[in-house]
């Protein structure tokens, strides 16, 4: 029984945080924000030179052949600094639905780029439904001779703008009411004719989402990740490891927002008394480090249960997604809270973890999405 | 990180699980909570010297006082085991839990040799004097006064909540000794033999009808000076130490109760019929048994972290407190849904044979009441993790 972290984790949390305290304290965050890619570039190459991007891959696919307890370190680093950074879509989503279920020829072809970070690939699910489940898949793959012809729009895509490559979810077969067959998965490229993007404009200005649009877009059979007709298999591996990601993200901001508001009530003195000497903030610090501590440790099991493919995974994935995006939400507020008038100004940095939270809940499912999962994986 | 167990340890688990197939008794009530009733004491006490021979009581203490010697991760195995196995509780809790491992840690050579080894037998049950009708939460304002009178302490005064006390050999009694102006330096923790004359004990009724605790009185009860554990004005710390073993061996004991309480949770959901379909179809009580699910699943991971700090030798962390104070509520959210599943039959009192499972989930509704004050108020447990944990400033 070891559920710890090892050295080496110990020290990449440290090589994290220190990276992202140099080049991504919230000032730096506040500037991107208001650029049109969102992100720097020039420091993603650098996260890229750092490893980060080539944790979970294989060395024969350029990558340092660790595991999701280790990404999970680097992006609960990630999540604390609410940095922005395509690394969660194209590691976390895309990086890892390849590896589910991608041939060896795609890995070949894809996964270096995303190891040396010069590429950046993301993942095609959700439509205008709003669902994430394989009912909520209608985009239709057209099969045409040798190939398939996608038509219609994909919505809350993570960092189309700049993804070299999308794995997109389509509709083969099944009439979407029943079961999860008929699904198939298919790599398109970012810049093939008839793919249209559209930003839609997001609350966490951090994240950015987009609607994209498949105009006829043809491509060849040879793109098919998995299975035709059996995608959400392979979907659902690749999600499960995303959850992960997510809630290691929201585990990191949650962290911070906690700590700031422990400063905060500390040092912020009104009646003659530091806030918090006052139990009704004391309390309500004390229920934001049992949430915190309890979203790690279900995250951090999960990390480890996805990446041992326990039995438990898709349970222990669910769970962790479910308690850390509650979890972040609350204890985000309660940082405002705590923070009072100054906590809901522009100039403070509490909204960005607030919006934070409110993105890592939303994506992939929320809690309530995750509890009916969890309900229905034990057989309730 | 690693969740598997050694070839060591999956052996040992293995022979517990042996043993606990062939002498596990059959009429086990379920009932956690130890009552007046002397035929289930006798049973606890039978039981417990059982689990002693066959080396499975104080797992972790050292030979020499009579414990196994083995390590943390067996203590746990066995608590988990116990557990799920629904085993009685042995009938020594006090003893085990919190007398015990303050006498191994503050106790006199001569101490540990003469209360050890019939404390793990069960032969010599202990009881514990802190709470007062008047000091609770603020346990350090206590008054039952020990006053130093030759080679002896004279001890009056009134204490409460007192588990076993009525079968009680010994007590480990929390005094003061100084004024309580000294209020936490003015104490001192002294082993107490209940044959003493001038100790009355009386059953405390609670509201479930039930008397697990009681009240004791002592009016001029003389102890000798050598029984006091520590020194003289030292008991706070020493108390500290009974508390602390409280809180952590609650911590992995609690979670695997909640565990089968939950379980307990789903299939009744299951089985209980409301207009034609199973209460577990409903999307309210299948987000709520789900979100229970999740919240025993963090507790037992929370457990582990702390375990695996102790296992490298490190001080164990908040995270007994945090599952102290997520067990008392989840527990209680989890009778309150039971409650609520099976409608008009949660107004039926234990034993009534129209209720599901006669009654059960009535009384550990109301048991479970006291999960969030004993042990440590969930009031006190937030006050505990802000200042100790987070560091913010006293309250008080």
């Amino acid at each position: 029984m070891n559920f710890g972290f090892s050295e080496e984790q110990g020290l990449l949390r440290d090589q994290a945080r220190d990276f992202l305290d140099r080049e991504c304290p919230t000032t730096r965050v506040r500037e991107l924000m208001a650029t049109d890619s969102g992100y720097d570039d020039a420091m993603y190459r650098r996260m890229a030179e750092l490893g980060w991007t080539a944790i979970p891959f294989a060395e024969s696919h350029g990558g340092l052949g660790l595991g999701l307890v280790d990404l999970t370190v680097v992006l609960e680093e990630m999540g604390r600094h609410v940095a922005p950074s395509p690394l969660q879509s194209s590691v976390g989503l895309a990086g890892m639905t390849l590896l589910a279920g991608g041939t060896e020829a795609q890995k070949a072809a894809h996964l270096p780029g995303i190891c040396d970070g010069s590429q950046r690939a993301t993942v095609a699910l959700v439509e205008d439904s709003g669902r994430w489940d394989a009912a909520g898949v209608r985009l239709p793959a057209q099969r045409s001779g040798d190939a398939y012809v996608l038509r219609g729009e994909k919505l809350f895509v993570s960092d189309a703008h700049v993804a070299d490559w999308i794995i997109v979810a389509t509709r083969t077969g099944g009439d979407g009411n029943g079961g999860d067959g008929g699904l198939t998965l298919l790599i398109v490229d970012g810049k093939s004719p008839g793919v249209r993007l559209q930003p839609l404009a997001t609350m966490d200005q951090t994240r950015r989402l987009f609607s994209v649009v498949f105009d006829d877009v043809e491509v060849s059979a040879d793109a098919v990740v998995g299975e035709p007709d059996q995608g959400w298999t392979t979907l659902t591996r690749g999600l499960d490891c995303a959850l992960v990601t997510i809630s290691a993200e929201l585990c990191g901001t949650a962290q911070r927002v906690l700590e700031l508001s422990v400063e905060y009530a500390k040092t912020r003195q009104q009646f003659g008394r530091p806030i918090g000497a006052y139990q009704a903030v004391s309390h309500k610090c004390a229920d934001m480090l049992v949430q915190v501590e309890s979203a790690k440790s279900l995250t951090y099991y999960a990390a480890w249960a996805v990446d041992n493919d326990a039995d438990d995974a898709p349970l222990a994935a669910s769970m962790a997604k479910a308690y850390a995006s509650d979890a972040a939400r609350n204890v985000a507020g309660n940082g405002i809270q705590v923070h009072g008038g100054i906590g809901f100004t522009w100039e403070h940095d509490m909204h960005l973890y607030f919006k934070r939270a409110k993105w890592g809940e939303t994506m992939l499912g929320d809690a309530t999405y995750h509890r009916e999962r969890v309900a229905r994986l034990l057989e309730l | 990180m690693d969740f598997s167990l050694s070839t060591d340890e999956a052996r040992f688990r293995d022979g517990l699980r042996a043993w606990l197939r062939e002498n596990l008794p059959a009429s086990s009530s379920g009932r956690g909570q130890i009552t007046g009733d002397t035929q289930t004491l006798e049973d606890r006490r039978r039981w417990q010297r059982s689990v002693y021979e066959a080396g499975y009581a104080g797992v972790s203490w050292p030979v020499e006082f009579a414990g196994r010697g083995g390590t943390l991760m067996q203590q746990m195995i066995v608590n988990e085991e116990m557990a799920a196995a629904k085993a009685p509780d042995l009938i020594n809790v006090i003893g085990l839990f919190m007398a015990g491992p303050t006498i191994i840690a503050h106790g006199t050579q001569e101490q540990k040799q003469r209360y050890l080894k019939p404390l793990l037998r069960g032969d010599e049950i202990w009881c514990q004097g802190f709470s007062e009708p008047n000091s609770g939460s603020d346990l350090a304002s206590l008054r039952t006064r020990a006053v130093v009178d030759g080679d002896d302490f004279v001890i009056n005064g009134q204490k409460v909540w007192t588990t076993l006390a009525h079968v009680a050999r010994w007590c480990i009694l929390l005094t003061r000794t100084e004024s309580v102006e000294a209020a936490h330096s003015g104490l001192t923790y002294i082993i107490v033999d209940m044959q003493s004359p001038g100790i009355e004990v009386k059953p405390l009724r609670q509201m479930t009808g039930d008397a697990e605790f009681n009240e004791i009185y002592f009016t001029d009860v003389r102890v000798p000076r050598v029984n006091v554990l520590g020194a003289i004005g030292e008991g706070w710390r020493v108390a500290m130490t009974t508390l602390m073993h409280e809180r952590a061996s609650l911590g992995v004991g609690l979670q695997v109760r909640s565990r089968i309480a939950v379980d307990d949770l789903r299939t009744l959901a299951r089985a209980t019929q409301a207009n034609g379909h199973s209460r577990a179809d409903d999307a309210l009580v299948r987000q709520r048994i789900a979100q229970l699910v999740i919240e025993v699943e963090a507790m037992k991971f929370n457990s582990y972290r702390g375990l695996t700090q102790m296992l490298k030798g490190e001080e164990p962390g908040p995270e007994g407190s945090i599952n102290k104070l997520m067990w008392s509520e989840v527990n209680q959210r989890i009778q309150e849904t039971a409650l609520e599943v099976i409608g008009p039959y949660g107004a039926l009192a234990e034993g009534e044979e129209r209720a599901p499972q006669r009654g059960r989930w009535s009384y550990s509704f109301l048991r479970a009441r006291a999960n969030s004050i004993e042990g440590g108020t969930s009031e006190v447990l937030r006050n505990i993790l802000a200042e100790r944990v987070l560091g913010l400033p006293r309250s008080r």
